[in-house]
């Protein structure tokens, strides 16, 4: 009888490791580019740290960064960039949480390209805003891959650029992520 | 019995799948980094003295200073703006950890070379460290003639600072300095010491994102016989404009050199003998 309440206990645990590794991914090393076009010069900076999870079960999306993961081929601008203008002091983190549309094929894991809306809340510069982006989810050997691309108005999220940077500073920015999942154990 | 063990059995597994339901706590839970302060200073110098602050790896820096005449010389010297001495300085980053410099300043004409390297680097999260410690050594070697010396050979004119440069960014507005600090001078008039051991203690503080008023002490723990000298005070406003710091600084010391201002500053601060300087620094 003992020997049976182990098994029994056994198979939950694999069902619910196993549950636990179909539905959900994640990455700590996703890739977030951003990049501004002025008249007078372009900016570019890049993460390499960025954490997302993707659960396909509940159409679930979270994504986490640290400002301060950012880097610039001038590290004078990234001082600016963390100083002035994001004060990642005062707010570390970009985060979005966010949900988009089920897909069957894509909760199965076959293998193939998705695109998906994704609508949610993104807080950048302690600023909430709702967005809502196409991203583009590729399945291949059970793992996923997500890209996107969205401009985000520097204005909206309460950043100021001084006249005197102008023209050196887009009031528009691109923002391309690429995030490869791992399954989530 | 049985029945008792396998329903507890099953509402841990249950709880423990709820547990993990939000998937930013989960997300924030294995999250391990390492976030630095940056920015503790804007300007590789406070007033007169070194801050913490290096060059990034190939980043040059053009710094000028100027110290005019003493304030209170009145309206025969334009209130010290007809007395001007200047210094110029190159610094290189070697590294990020490792910055060399080079300067001459007009006053007793002084050519001077200086390493800083950083020790520790002020963190929080998986390395925490409260401090960013940088350390600060230089030669300076002064050209013109003393004229208080009988002999003057080029060894009598060499001078050694060696200082740890201690900071911390207490807050995004409030970074503070302490700098303990040796001087050797070679060769020093009677009654004097060759070597000095003093303590800076400075700051700045953030009016907004680009300007802030910085200030400087520099307390010297060693006595002379003849206190002909002064503890060098500074106070100034910094402005950082893109690539460009600017200040504007009311000190009680004319030289721009450490052995100078540290050792050898000879103006009352809360007598009024104070120059007004302003150092300009370029990063390319």
């Amino acid at each position: 009888m003992k020997l049976k309440i182990f098994f029994t206990l056994l198979s939950l645990v694999f069902l619910a490791q196993l549950g636990y590794s179909q539905d959900r991914f994640v990455t700590r090393s996703g890739h977030v580019k951003f990049f501004s076009s002025a008249p007078l010069e372009d900016i570019e900076a890049h993460s390499n740290k960025v954490s997302s999870i993707l659960d396909l079960k509940k159409n679930e999306v979270v994504v986490s960064m640290l400002i301060k993961t950012f880097e610039f081929e001038k590290k004078l601008m990234q001082e600016h960039f963390n100083e002035n203008y994001m004060e990642s002091d005062k707010y570390p983190k970009s985060t979005f949480s966010g949900s988009f549309e089920g897909n069957s094929d894509l909760s199965a894991l076959k293998d193939g390209t998705y695109t998906v809306n994704a609508s949610g809340e993104i807080s950048i510069h302690g600023v909430s805003k709702q967005i809502e982006t196409p991203v583009t989810l590729t399945v291949s050997n059970g793992k996923v891959k997500a890209d996107f691309v969205f401009m985000a108005k520097v204005k909206e999220f309460g950043i100021k650029i001084p006249k005197v940077v102008v023209r050196n500073i887009a009031e528009e920015v691109e923002v391309t992520a690429a995030f490869e999942y791992e399954p989530y154990k | 019995m049985k029945r008792f063990t396998y329903i507890v059995a099953v509402l841990a597994l249950t709880f423990n799948l709820s547990a993990q339901d939000d998937l930013m706590d989960i997300l924030n839970e294995g999250s391990e980094e390492t976030i630095y302060a940056e920015a503790t200073f804007k300007g590789a110098r406070l007033i007169n003295g070194h801050t913490s602050k290096l060059r990034k790896a190939k980043e040059l820096e053009f710094v000028i200073s100027h110290r005019f005449g003493r304030i209170n010389s009145g309206i025969d010297d334009f209130f010290g703006l007809d007395v001007a001495n200047i210094r110029f300085s190159l610094e290189y980053g070697i590294s990020d950890k490792l910055t060399a410099g080079i300067g001459r300043n007009s006053f007793e004409k002084v050519y001077d070379g200086f390493l800083k390297y950083q020790i520790f680097r002020q963190s929080e999260g998986v390395k925490n460290m409260p401090f960013t410690v940088t350390g600060f050594s230089s030669m300076a070697i002064r050209t013109l003639d003393n004229a208080n010396f009988t002999e003057d050979d080029f060894s009598s004119k060499v001078s050694y600072t060696h200082q740890l440069l201690i900071a911390r960014k207490m807050s995004p507005t409030v970074s503070l300095l302490l700098s303990p600090t040796y001087v050797h001078r070679n060769k020093v008039i009677a009654d004097q010491e060759n070597d000095i051991f003093a303590l800076g203690f400075g700051g700045r503080v953030k009016l907004n994102n680009r300007i802030s008023l910085n200030a400087e002490y520099y307390y010297r723990l060693t006595s002379e016989l003849t206190d002909q000298f002064k503890d060098a005070i500074g106070i100034g406003v910094e402005i950082e404009t893109g690539g460009h710091v600017f200040h504007l600084n009311f000190t009680n010391a004319r030289s721009m050199v450490e052995r100078g201002f540290i050792t050898e500053t000879n103006g009352d601060f809360f007598n009024g003998d104070l120059h007004f300087g302003f150092n300009i620094s370029r990063v390319f």
